[in-house]
């Protein structure tokens, strides 16, 4: 199952910083590693040796524990040895800079450094200043790399082909790093993206990334093969961007009638925690006749292991002779 | 000053206020300028240890900058006044305006005069405080403007921070004009630009970076410019950075109003796209805007609705800008990078160099109601010596500045001060600090 021992490189850079810089066959590659991880992951042995003795650190400034433990998942079951750090108030409290704390971090010669940052940026800072391969896991309202490879993943292994696929993302764009990766990666990939929502919740120069914009549902939705959803963070729901949850649910929550609207057979993802109520109606989500949610998250560990073992043939082999001349420098 | 007698010989005179722009000579008495002409001095012998021979070099007014943020006092570490007159002079600045945004806010008759006594000890150029408009800058109860002005204050302004009650405003404003005094503002709107880092506009949404539009700058301006009808203030938008805030300023000097404006150096040379990937010494306040807006800035000095150029230096320590783009301070040192910024519109063709000059010279004097940045007989002899040809890449370890936070790093600009004079007395000689 593992791929042969002088695997082919797939990534062109040491970092997986966001979907923009990709080429289609970076990501047609990535793709495609990630089928093989699929398999692996509903085997028995559900383990493969390939990052025997890498060191992989999960860095998470802002609470995750879906995206977290999917990469921690994705490492162990490559055989790495996974550090868990949650950093949200500890260290930055105390006056550490992003910087500082990398420098730590580096000094730990870890192997792969996945990061989560509430500000967008702070992935690829990180690796400027640091020596190993940076994946990055969400950094504020820039990128979530992997969410999109795995929303694709989903929605190519469901047999839909992205040339001429209508997809709509729906709800908050603006603040959403979700939204921009996928939208990248579709628009790559010859899929056609729209995006509903309010205009408080939509960028003003959106149109400028090429897609159609709408605000109301049913037209945004209308023959739609893919119905992708957004989360609304609680904290813009009561008066800041949309004036209630109900009235955003009324207008711009998946049910059933506005559902209606797309394609028969459409898909409906959701990159999950889901407000309930909110941007999506039970009813919808649990619809495993049209639902992918679940899939989503089951996709999200084969692609966390994909992006891993693509970071991986970039690493120096062996005993790092690069690293341990550096001994005595600091970095 | 000085009671040296000193001739500078073989220069081309360039001086804005009168429109001179020849060769000739000048004589600096007591520390003032004894006579300036043309062909003064053209046979003078240049070995003589009194006389400077400029070489066809340009000698023109010290140059103003009526924007100089500086960390004394408060925050030492980022600039003091001596470390900030070090990079003025490398930059051929011979007096600086420094703002009342340090910790304690100059608010106090007494930290007035604080900051003239601790420039006189320590700064090689004359160093003039703005006092605060508002105590603590808090945009809530004005100043004592009138004793604030007898301690030596030269205006009075907020500094970075708009001031949002229109009440508060007017009411500093229409005290402000019972003294003549000049009123600085800072324009943008605090409301649109809470916690925005970049100027609003596609680069901003694909970085995902929190943007205000440019419009929260311009509806300020728009305000400002009401409330100076209203109470015949003197007043100076301290920094516009957008085509729409040139046109009302443009509209408002029109109708005769008494107001000003100035622009930052990196206004006329660098746009938002020049954030690159999150270039944190790019976070200026107001942000880099579209091209469209710098080529507007551009034309404003050329035209003249833009009165004054400023470097807006805001010396940040390292571990400030080492942050996320969000996070990371705003501002950036400018002091010496101020002249070549401006020289190069001229050899871009954009401008001509009396109106770039005027900009950093005679216009500043005259809206601060200064006698230097002119050549005139009896004027204080700041002078800059400068080689408008000199091409240089810009090196942050070359820099004066206590700070390092310049978005102008390897670039190529032509034109530097080779001499600066400060009441006749040389404190910069570059010749010098190469050989050293």
């Amino acid at each position: 199952m593992s791929p042969a021992p002088a695997a082919i490189p797939i990534l062109k850079t040491g970092h997986l910083l966001g979907i923009e810089a990709l080429s289609v066959d970076e990501i047609t590659g990535l793709l495609d590693l990630a089928e093989e991880y699929v398999a692996l992951g509903r085997a028995k042995e559900k383990k493969s040796p390939l990052l025997k003795g890498r060191t992989v650190i999960n860095l998470f400034f802002e609470p995750s524990t879906r995206t977290q433990s999917s990469f921690e998942l994705a490492g162990k079951r490559l055989g790495a040895d996974v550090m868990n750090m949650s950093v949200r108030t500890s260290s930055v409290s105390k006056g550490e800079t992003l910087i500082d704390t990398a420098t730590t971090l580096n000094a730990m010669r870890p192997d792969i450094l996945i990061v989560r940052h509430q500000d967008s940026g702070a992935a690829a800072m990180l690796a400027r200043k640091l020596d190993c391969c940076v994946a990055n896991a969400g950094d504020g309202s820039h990128e979530h790399p992997t969410q999109a490879l795995l929303d694709a993943l989903t929605i190519r292994r469901r047999g839909r082909r992205f040339q001429g696929l209508t997809v709509a993302i729906c709800g908050d764009v603006l603040h959403s790093r979700v939204a921009r990766s996928n939208i990248h990666l579709l628009s790559k990939m010859g899929a056609r993206v729209r995006l509903v929502g309010p205009k408080t919740l939509m960028p003003g120069e959106v149109a400028r990334y090429g897609v159609e914009v709408f605000t109301d549902m049913r037209e945004g939705l209308a023959g739609a093969d893919i119905v992708m959803m957004l989360r609304l963070q609680l904290e813009r729901m009561s008066g800041a961007f949309v004036p209630s949850t109900r009235e955003y649910f009324r207008f711009w929550g998946l049910d059933r009638k506005k559902l209606a609207f797309a394609k028969p057979g459409a898909l409906v993802m959701h990159p999950g925690p889901m407000n309930r109520g909110v941007e999506i109606d039970s009813e919808v989500a649990d619809d495993i006749e049209v639902s992918v949610i679940r899939e989503q998250v089951e996709m999200g560990v084969a692609i966390r292991m994909a992006v891993l073992d693509a970071l991986s043939r970039g690493l120096p082999a062996g005993e790092h002779p690069a690293r341990v001349a550096r001994n005595g420098d600091e970095s | 000053m000085s009671t040296r007698r000193t001739v500078f010989c073989n220069a081309r005179l360039v001086d804005p206020a009168s429109g001179l722009d020849a060769k000739g000579g000048l004589l600096v008495e007591n520390g003032r300028i004894a006579d300036v002409a043309p062909k003064l001095f053209a046979d003078i012998d240049r070995n003589d240890p009194e006389v400077i021979d400029c070489h066809g070099r340009m000698l023109a007014p010290g140059l103003i900058d009526m924007r100089v943020f500086t960390g004394e006092p408060g925050s030492e570490h980022r600039e003091t006044l001596e470390s900030a007159s070090r990079a003025a002079v490398a930059g051929g600045v011979a007096t600086i305006i420094v703002m009342p945004n340090t910790d304690p806010v100059i608010d106090e008759p007494s930290l007035v005069d604080f900051i003239r006594r601790r420039a006189e000890a320590t700064a090689r150029v004359r160093v003039l405080p703005m006092a605060a408009l508002t105590r603590h800058l808090a945009g809530e109860v004005m100043t004592e403007m009138g004793l604030l002005k007898e301690a030596g204050a030269v205006a009075f302004t907020d500094g970075d921070r708009t001031i949002a009650n229109t009440r508060v405003l007017r009411r500093a404003l229409a005290y402000a004009s019972t003294f003549g005094l000049l009123v600085v503002g800072h324009a943008e709107d605090p409301d649109l630009t809470e916690g925005s880092a970049v100027n609003e506009g596609e680069y901003a949404m694909r970085l995902g970076l929190p943007a205000a539009p440019a419009a929260a700058e311009t509806m300020i301006v728009e305000r400002d410019i009401r409330l100076v009808e209203l109470t015949g203030a003197r007043y100076h938008v301290a920094q516009i950075s957008c085509r729409a805030s040139l046109e009302a300023i443009g509209a408002a000097k029109a109708r005769g109003l008494p107001i000003t404006c100035g622009v930052a150096a990196h206004h006329l040379a660098l746009n938002e796209l020049d954030v690159g990937p999150y270039y944190t010494f790019m976070k200026v306040k107001p942000p880099l805007r579209s091209e469209d807006d710098r080529r507007a800035m551009v034309e404003g000095v050329a035209s003249g609705i833009i009165d004054v150029i400023v470097s807006s230096h805001d010396p940040q320590a390292a571990d400030t800008k080492r942050q996320p783009f969000a996070q990371a301070a705003f501002g950036a040192v400018g002091l010496e990078t101020l002249l070549p910024v401006a020289l190069s519109l001229v050899h871009n063709g954009d401008c001509d160099l009396a109106q770039a000059l005027r900009a950093l010279t005679s216009s500043p004097a005259k809206i601060l109601g200064l006698e230097t940045g002119m050549l005139a007989k009896g004027a204080p002899a700041d002078l800059a010596l400068i080689d408008a040809d000199i091409p240089f890449v810009v090196d942050p370890d070359k820099l004066h500045s206590r700070a390092r936070n310049t978005p102008f790093e390897g670039r190529r600009y032509q034109g530097q001060a080779v001499m600066t004079f400060v009441g006749g007395e040389c404190v910069f000689d570059r010749s010098a600090e190469n050989r050293t």
